[in-house]
Order: structure tokens, then sequence, then C-alpha cells
């Protein structure tokens, strides 16, 4: 490890390796610090990516999938199955990936373009002179090293905690923090190629319980629900024993992960001087769905694009480093997040009574009018209550974010 | 007093992105809790998903 570089990218996600990926191809000196023994592991994911959203990064490689994914289903509380066809699945149709090799793979990139990484090293406090990030206090088999960077990446996480450290309050709200737990079982019946979400107060409130097949027999089946739902006896792990007994009594388990999505608004903002925050410490995972790959992704590309310029002029203001806060809000990704999160509000204060009603109805729409603000429009014909429970506010915000 | 029940816990980040104190922090394989800075709000026992965390008087 030398004690300068040119970027250090604090965590080896998606997120931090993407950044690290592309500084490096650029030409600059980058070290990727990771705290754990190993990228990747233990996995924190369903592992579910958009097939078209993955691609707009590369062709992904054989080994990184478990599963293709063709079509979703929503079962109602009251057990009826609405299906998604690949029209109306929209992205998500795509990949069920294995996470610990695709996030080491990516590392494995960041690596091959001239990044320097090192492992179970784990960022203790950043270097602030003036104000502004100047690298990182690492600590390494015990041992303290002073790591001096021009630019550093937060990138470690939902857990971050370097963007506090910075100054940048970081803390997610308990009702906004999606708590989870995930078998990985093998032996169950499933199709293989459908994804499965289940919602309704009783299964998961606030929240839902998925399978995602990672081939035949063999899937991720998880649970989010709602943090200020988490209660003794129906914590995620509760919850999720239950709908394992109830649905794969013969099945088993081989793997057990525990997790946290944010599902509250991204921060504020997500530069400041010599620092830029990507993924999930930007909190910029979906807030209906959970999912953060792509998100991490496109944020830590985009961060190695803007941070780039910066270092080429040898400026890297909070100023300077704009750009990529303002250029993912107006992407694609900032647009999604914003109307996720407004429809997220309403679907948390959802009985299951309105669950019912409105799955029943968006099953017998035409699907040449399927998109989003018809589908909204539909909801709100069918269930005036769920209008009600917007509130006049509620519902602009809604149609505005479309 | 909060105690980390290390058997349990899986080191999954959920309660140290709520701690409105940043008194929690994985450190690379556990948890660890910085008593000093920690103000017992109990946030982080609530939102524990497998209920590693227990708050003791
Ligand atoms: C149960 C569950 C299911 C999910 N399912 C999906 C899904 O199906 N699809 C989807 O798209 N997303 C899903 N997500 C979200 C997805 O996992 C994340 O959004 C994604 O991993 C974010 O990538 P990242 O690079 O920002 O952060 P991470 O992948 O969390 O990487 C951050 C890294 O930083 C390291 N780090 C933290 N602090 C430090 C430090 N101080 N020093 C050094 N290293 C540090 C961490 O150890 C970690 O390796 C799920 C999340 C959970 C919890
Ligand atoms: S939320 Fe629970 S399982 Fe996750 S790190 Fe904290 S104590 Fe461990
Ligand atoms: S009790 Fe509150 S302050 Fe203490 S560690 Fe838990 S969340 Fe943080």
């Amino acid at each position: 490890m030398k004690r300068e570089y040119d970027v250090l990218v604090v965590g080896g996600g998606p997120g931090g390796a993407y950044a690290a990926k592309t500084f490096a191809e650029k030409g600059y000196s980058v070290l990727l610090t990771e705290k754990r023994p190993a990228i990747g592991v233990p996995v924190r994911c369903a592992e579910g990516v958009g097939k078209k959203l993955l691609h707009e990064f590369f062709k992904p490689e054989d080994q990184w999938i478990a599963a293709e994914i063709e079509k979703a289903n929503i079962i109602a509380p009251d057990g009826f199955k609405m299906e998604l066809e690949p029209e109306r699945a929209g992205s998500e149709v795509g990949y069920v990936l294995h996470r610990k090799i695709f996030d080491r793979d990516l590392v494995w990139q960041a690596a091959g373009a001239g990044a320097e990484v090192q492992v179970k090293t784990r960022a203790v406090s950043p270097l602030m002179e003036n104000g502004a990030v100047k690298g990182a206090i690492l600590e390494q088999n015990g041992t303290s090293h002073e790591v001096r960077a021009r630019l550093t990446i937060a990138a470690d996480g939902v857990e971050s905690k370097f963007s506090r450290w910075c100054g940048v309050d970081t803390t997610v709200p308990l009702r906004e923090m999606e708590t989870c737990a995930q078998y990985l079982m093998t032996g169950i019946d499933i199709d293989p190629h459908a994804t499965e979400f289940f919602v309704g107060n009783d299964v998961a409130p606030g929240g839902y319980v998925w399978i995602f097949p990672k081939g035949e027999k063999t899937a991720n089946v998880g649970i989010g629900v709602g943090g200020d739902r988490c209660k003794p006896g129906n914590r995620p792990i509760d919850y999720l024993n239950r709908f394992v007994k109830s649905h794969f009594p013969n099945g088993k388990t081989i793997e057990l992960i525990a997790g946290g999505v944010s599902i509250c608004q991204p921060l504020p903002c997500t530069v400041a001087d010599n620092l830029m925050i990507v993924g999930d410490a930007a909190r910029v995972s979906d807030p209906l769905t959970g999912g953060g790959i792509y998100a991490a992704l496109y944020t830590g590309k985009l961060a190695g694009e803007v941070g780039a310029k910066g270092l080429d002029q040898g400026d890297t203001s909070s100023q300077k480093l704009m750009p990529y806060d303002k250029t993912w809000r107006e992407s694609y990704l900032g647009k999604a997040l914003e109307r996720n999160y407004q429809i997220k509000e309403v679907f948390v204060k959802l009985i299951d009574d309105d669950l019912n009603a409105i799955i029943h109805s968006v099953a017998k729409m035409n699907m040449s009018d399927f998109n989003t603000l018809n589908l909204i429009k539909n909801i709100i014909a069918a269930n005036p209550k769920v209008a009600l429970k917007l509130g006049k506010a509620g519902l602009k915000n809604l149609i505005d974010s479309f | 007093m909060i105690e980390v029940h290390r058997e349990i816990c899986a080191y999954c980040g959920c309660c140290v992105s709520v701690c409105p104190e940043g008194a929690l922090e994985l450190v690379d394989a556990y948890l660890d809790i910085d008593t000093n800075t920690c103000i017992n709000c109990g946030l982080c026992v609530r939102v524990c998903p497998l209920g590693a965390l227990e708050a003791k008087k």
C-alpha cells in the first residue's frame, strides 16, 4: 500500500468496484479498500437485476447468471395470483445473479484496469483539512496507515459511516429501513423462470416476501418488513420461518442471509469537497423494490466520469463535483427513485383489502394500455379509498413524479 | 446498555444504519458497540432482523 493515490475508494461492492475501474481506466492511481476479508460475502442480496439495466454496463458473463427470469407473479393477501408476462413485468424481467461471483469479478476488473485492492482493510476515519477530505486512515492487520488521496469515494454500502464521519448525516429513519432475512433454499417446487412476490400484512407488513429462482428447485426465499413493524416474535426471521413452514415444509436451507435496505429518499447532497458518495451509501436503493445493484453501478460509473474531469483540471471541490449529483438526479434512476418513493409511501399504508382490490383490478387491465401512469389511474378509479389515503398533496406528488 | 448476541448476529448492518449516534460499527466480521456514545435509544434493538441485540438495564 502506498501513502498517496489520486483516488481512494472505500468499499468493494458493485458501486466501489465500478468507480475504481472507471478511474483506473482513465489512468489515475486508485486504491480500493474493503473491510471484509472476501469480496461479496456474506451476500446481502436477493440477487435480482433487470436484463436491460445490466446490459447498460456489460455483456454478462455466464458464470454470473444463476437463472434467467421471464415473468413475475404477484400474490395478493387473499391468495389471488397476478401474472406479469414480459410486456408488463418491465425491467423486472431479468437475471438472478450469483453475487459472490459477480461482485468479485467486478473487483477483478477494477484490478485488471490498474486499481490496487486491499481487503480486510477498514477505513476508520477520514483525513480532514480545512473541511475538505484528504484521504483516510486505514486499519489493516492491527496497524493504522494514513493514506492521502485527491478524491475519496464513499461506496461503503448500507451501513455507510464514512460520509457521516465527514459530516454528512446518513442515518436512516427506523420506518424507512427495510429489515430483511433470506434463505437460499433447495429441494423446493418452484417455476425456475418466474419470480414471485407475496404481499400482505400477515406475510410481510410494509414489505414483501420474494422467491427468486437460482436454478431448478433452488431459490432465494426472503422477506423485508418495515423497521417500525419489526417486533420480538415478529422479526423478519420469524415471518420467514412461518412462510417457509407453510410453503416449503420439505425444502432444505443451505444459507442464511440477513440484511437491510434503505427505502428513504436519497441523501440531499452526494458530494462534498474531494468526496463523492455512491450506491447504497448515497441511499439510492429503490424505495419500492429494494433493488440497488443498478443504482450502485450507475452512480459508481458516473462518479468515475465526473470525478476524472475534476482531477484532470485539478479541482475536486464540491462545486466542481456537483454535476455528478445533478446528473444522477435527472437520470432515469433519479426519476424512478422519486416516483417509487411516492408509490412506496402509499403502499406501506395499504390494508389487505386495499391490496386485494388493487391487484384484482390491475390483473384485469388491458395490456396495450399498460404503462405506469395508466396503472395509477386505474388503481385510483377502482379504489377511491386509496386516493383518499393519499390525500390531495400525495396524489399530486404521485402524478407529478411520472 | 446494549448487548450484542454474537451467536445470533449475521453482521448485516441494519442496526448500524439506523443508529443516530454512530455508536455501532461492523468491523470485518463482527459488530462493535461504543458504549460511550450509545444513548440507549433502542432503535437498533428494534430493527435487527434476527433479534441479536438486547437492551440490558
Ligand atoms: C436482503 C436484501 C436483498 C436485496 N435484493 C436485491 C435485489 O434483488 N436486487 C438488487 O438490485 N438489489 C438488492 N439489494 C440491494 C443491493 O444488495 C445493494 O443495493 C447493493 O449491494 C449496493 O451496492 P454498493 O456497492 O452500494 O454497496 P455494498 O454492496 O453494500 O458494498 C459496500 C462495501 O463496503 C464495505 N465497507 C463498508 N464500510 C467500510 C469501511 N469503513 N472500510 C472499508 N470497507 C467498507 C462493505 O464491507 C461492503 O463490502 C438487496 C439488499 C438486501 C439487504
Ligand atoms: S441488525 Fe442484527 S444481525 Fe444485523 S448487524 Fe445488527 S445485530 Fe447483527
Ligand atoms: S441504542 Fe441507539 S444509540 Fe445505542 S447503539 Fe443502538 S441505535 Fe445506537
